[in-house]
């Protein structure tokens, strides 16, 4: 028991790191090691994913709101999309083939792997904001942080609230049906739809995702499928590992950030495209 | 002017984030607490990791917790933890309040709605 114990933890420090650094919930490092090496049944591995997002999320937001790293007004305003989704999400499940989710969300993946590279190639990560948005500013939704890697206060605008809400709508609709990619959906519409700067946009995404998983996490809680003694090491692991990944964070180059965050998702993206023709990898 | 404004909103913003994260901490803290006194109880009382069926309705938690086993306090625990997310959401609605930010108060309080309603649905479904 000690052995399984330990490796809980293990696993829960390296998914808590890499979840805080990149405002993703790590289930594609969790689920795997609970289902291949602990040869675990996927319904208790989802269940331990989920509490894995809230820990990640609830251990990151302690130091990204003591730095001013996240943008509070995106997060709660945004969040009514992410919730919304998630209820008609779970009302939907099983009256659209997830087949069809899962191509339609690979492909969106698969599409903004493809623009972050031109983003890595296009260096456009130093330009600053340009025109102010009228919704944006009405919302005060602009903000500023301070960048430690560049030691310099970044203040940015963000543009299209609309489409940012839409995709936020979409990552709590995947969330609530596939119980997936909450956060790599939400550092999307940030970073690529809404423009906000790569950092920000992870931290308010580790913010956001918690609010998001903490829904599903009661349905698991009181269905019986969450086991506290995977569950427990795994929280604990992992709430250590955010810690120290919302330390890292702020001190890594936006642009390397950025390096690990484009295999991710495309590995994700393709991952969800095979599940959509019944190929699990 | 407008440099101004937005160095007032950038400071309100400042606070209102710190006050947020004091809270939060406070309620992590309290949920890794009990998940470790939960984790210590599980080491000595040994047992398989997923073997029995644990507690899963507030009755048998209460009732597990009173026989003092491990599995009751941990889930007691991860409890804990899935309301953090709830309790930054309460405490940012008490926090916009305080700034005196209706359209924020609004926005959040909408948010907990939404929120509280999913989670109950979770309850019973």
């Amino acid at each position: 028991m000690t052995n399984q114990i330990i490796l809980l933890i293990i696993t829960g420090v390296g998914a808590g790191i890499l979840g805080a650094i990149m405002g993703i919930g790590g289930g594609m490092i969790i689920t795997p090691v609970l289902t291949v090496l602990m040869g675990l049944p996927i319904q208790y591995a989802i269940a331990a994913s989920i509490v894995a997002v809230i820990a990640t999320s609830s251990g990151a937001t302690i130091a990204y709101l003591r730095d001013d790293m996240l943008n509070l007004r995106v997060a709660m305003f945004l969040e009514i999309g992410t919730t919304v989704g998630a209820i008609v999400g779970a009302i939907l499940t099983g009256m659209i083939p997830s087949s069809i989710l899962y191509w339609l969300f690979g492909a969106l993946l698969v599409f903004s792997t493809y623009n972050m590279i031109r983003k890595l190639i296009g260096k456009t990560d130093a330009a600053p904001a340009d025109h102010p948005d009228e919704l944006a500013t009405k919302l005060k939704l602009n903000g500023t942080y301070f960048d430690k890697s560049t030691q310099k206060q970044v203040d940015y605008t963000v543009t299209n609230v609309p489409g940012g809400m839409t995709m936020m709508f979409g990552a709590g609709l995947a969330s609530g049906m596939l119980g997936i990619g909450s956060g790599a959906f939400k550092v999307i519409a940030m970073d690529t739809i809404m423009k906000m700067p790569l950092k920000p946009s992870s931290a308010t995404s580790n913010l956001m995702m918690g609010v998001t998983a903490a829904a599903s996490a009661t349905v698991y809680f009181f269905n019986g499928s969450l086991h506290p003694g995977i569950a427990v090491p795994l929280a604990l692991g992992i709430l250590g590992g955010a810690l120290i990944g919302s330390r890292i964070m702020p001190l890594m180059p936006t642009r390397l950030l950025r390096m690990i965050f484009v295999p991710i998702i495309g590995f994700m993206g393709i991952q969800m495209l095979l599940k959509g023709f019944g190929v699990n990898i | 002017m407008q440099n101004r404004e937005r160095d007032h909103v950038r400071e309100e913003s400042k606070y209102v984030a710190l006050m947020i994260g004091r809270i939060m901490r406070i309620g992590v803290m309290a949920a890794v607490v009990v998940l470790l006194i939960g984790l210590v109880m599980m080491m000595f009382q040994g047992g398989q990791l997923t073997a029995a069926t644990q507690p899963h309705r507030f009755g048998t938690i209460f009732v597990g917790l009173m026989h003092g086993q491990a599995d009751a306090v941990m889930m007691v625990g991860l409890f804990l933890l899935i309301l953090t997310p709830v309790l930054r959401v309460v405490v940012s609605i008490y926090a916009f309040m305080v700034e005196h930010d209706q359209l924020y108060v609004w926005i959040t309080t909408v948010v907990l709605i939404i929120l509280v309603v999913a989670m109950i649905i979770g309850y019973f479904g």
